[in-house]
């Protein structure tokens, strides 16, 4: 047994009423891991990581390490146009200094535009960012400041699922290339569900594959062999497949 | 100004602050209706206060307390909105209650009696609406977060179902308090339409509470004053006045 080990799962079932979402499921997370769970809809991938979180009830063992600080950052955070809420508010819940916020705000790559005139990029994030209503943020914006704000807290580990929904092609790339980068910084554990295969080939250290029952598991390149990817996705799957992409 | 012109808009303003305050979260979460619907489930606590002759305050808050719960539950059990049953149960809480209130006094169960304000009633409001501000100051952070995502707050370990029934049970105060000036029947839209006004004209949530107390208070004042210049009852003029309100700050609409 590894010593780094921080997350235990045993025999994970997960049944709402009679229908089993989640069955039999067996891994662990070491530190430092980026591990991707991957899966089509309904595969049970957000129940995973309520359960968790201890926020459903399951069987079976889920084992973190003790004294852990773990952060979530939900699905399809839609937030209404018309909530009166500036972003920073919704920062403040976490009862920091401003000087903390702006310092997260610029490491999730707020305002990098202007990251040559540090002036600049502090009227940006103040004016543009955490004066406006959270709601008239765009994904992108929006999305960062979710990371921001599960930042706040110097979490051991970040849970994120679908890190990218509601971005457009180039912002996922980006935000995917500053959850790198903070996890390289800060020696983050990282838990990403990510319906993009390419993003798992090229960010995550293991991958999970998970269509209610454990499909694959193990480094993307072994793991996700196409009986995998089949067994997952049917069979289109092999128009997934990784190929080396030269951008 | 004679004592008890000064004694109603000191008590009608001390209410539509705490009338303000707790509808501007009501709005948030998408209870404008309920608020109403609930006010309606006074009028059978009130006939049983006027029957056995104890302070309607009592009665009203007692059964907007069972109301509360009841919604508390149904919120909890379903993720459904509950607005058929709410509309249903509600409305036969008024019927019930018109049957039961005595035949004089049914004006002014619907339409509340300033007139009959008390030093007591102030007693009672200011009591009230300071255990009002000083909880909501406590409680409004967990509620917005449950208002952006349940599931964010319950990462956090909030309890969010306690939170949500201290919050109606706020409710339930402010409509308890505010039937004596508005009635049964318009106390409701003391609660939404100022919160409503100042969501038109507000960024962030500082400026939303403090305006939707703000037009609380001024919405009773100006209607206090219109009813007493006009010699009519209070409540229909403080609904208007908020109305006249909430169309002002549609021109500032953000």
């Amino acid at each position: 047994m590894n010593d780094n080990i921080l997350l235990k799962v045993e025999n994970l079932d997960i049944k709402f009423n009679s229908d089993e979402v989640i069955k039999n499921l067996n891994f662990s997370v070491n530190q430092g891991d980026v591990l991707a769970v991957v899966g089509p809809n309904g595969a049970g991938k957000s129940v995973l990581f309520r359960a968790l979180l201890g926020l459903i009830p399951y069987s079976g063992k889920i084992k973190w390490n003790e004294n852990l600080k773990i952060s979530y950052i939900p699905q399809k955070f839609a937030i209404d146009r018309e909530l009166p809420l500036s972003a920073e508010e919704f920062l403040s819940f976490k009862k920091k200094s401003q000087k903390e916020i702006i310092d997260v705000l610029v490491s999730v790559g707020v305002g990098a535009e202007h990251r040559n005139e540090p002036a600049h990029q502090l009227r940006h994030i103040t004016d543009h960012v955490l004066k406006q209503r959270l709601g008239w943020l765009s994904g992108g914006q929006l999305q960062r400041v979710l990371i921001a704000w599960a930042l706040l807290d110097n979490p051991d580990v970040l849970l994120f699922d679908e890190p990218t929904s509601g971005i457009d092609v180039g912002g996922e790339e980006t935000i995917y290339s500053m959850l790198k980068k903070l996890h390289s910084e800060r020696k983050l554990t990282m838990l990403l569900i990510s319906h993009d295969l390419n993003i798992v080939y090229r960010y995550a250290n293991n991958v999970l594959c998970l269509n209610k029952e454990m499909i694959c598991y193990g480094s993307p390149a072994t793991a996700l062999d196409s009986s995998a990817l089949v067994k997952l996705y049917g069979d289109e799957a092999g128009f997934y497949k990784h190929e080396d992409h030269h951008h | 100004m004679d004592n008890s012109l000064l004694l109603q808009l000191v008590t009608g303003s001390v209410i539509g602050l705490g009338a303000g305050y707790v509808g501007s979260f009501m709005v948030l979460r998408r209870m404008s209706l309920v608020g109403d619907a609930l006010s309606h489930v006074a009028l059978p606590g009130i006939a049983i206060a006027l029957l056995f002759n104890f302070n309607p305050f009592f009665g009203a808050f007692a059964a907007l307390l069972v109301a509360i719960f009841g919604i508390w539950l149904l919120e909890k059990r379903t993720e459904l909105p509950s607005e058929t049953l709410v509309g249903i149960f509600f409305t036969l809480s008024l019927a019930i209650g018109l049957l039961l209130t005595p035949e004089p006094e049914i004006l002014e169960a619907l339409f509340g009696n300033i007139a009959q304000i008390t030093n007591i009633d102030l007693a009672i409001a200011i009591i009230a609406v300071a255990i009002i501000f000083v909880i909501m100051r406590k409680i409004s952070n967990n509620l917005m977060l449950g208002i952006i995502s349940k599931e964010l707050a319950q990462a956090l370990k909030i309890p969010v179902n306690k939170i949500n029934l201290i919050f109606l049970f706020l409710v339930a105060i402010v409509v308890a308090l505010g039937l004596k000036i508005a009635g049964t029947l318009l106390m409701g839209s003391l609660v939404i339409i100022p919160a409503a006004a100042a969501k038109n004209a507000s960024v962030n949530l500082s400026q939303y509470t403090r305006l939707a107390v703000l037009f609380g208070a001024l919405s009773a004042i100006g209607g206090l004053l219109l009813a007493r210049y006009f010699g009519i009852v209070p409540g229909p003029t403080i609904v208007l006045t908020a109305g006249v309100i909430f169309l002002g700050t549609l021109v500032f609409k953000k």
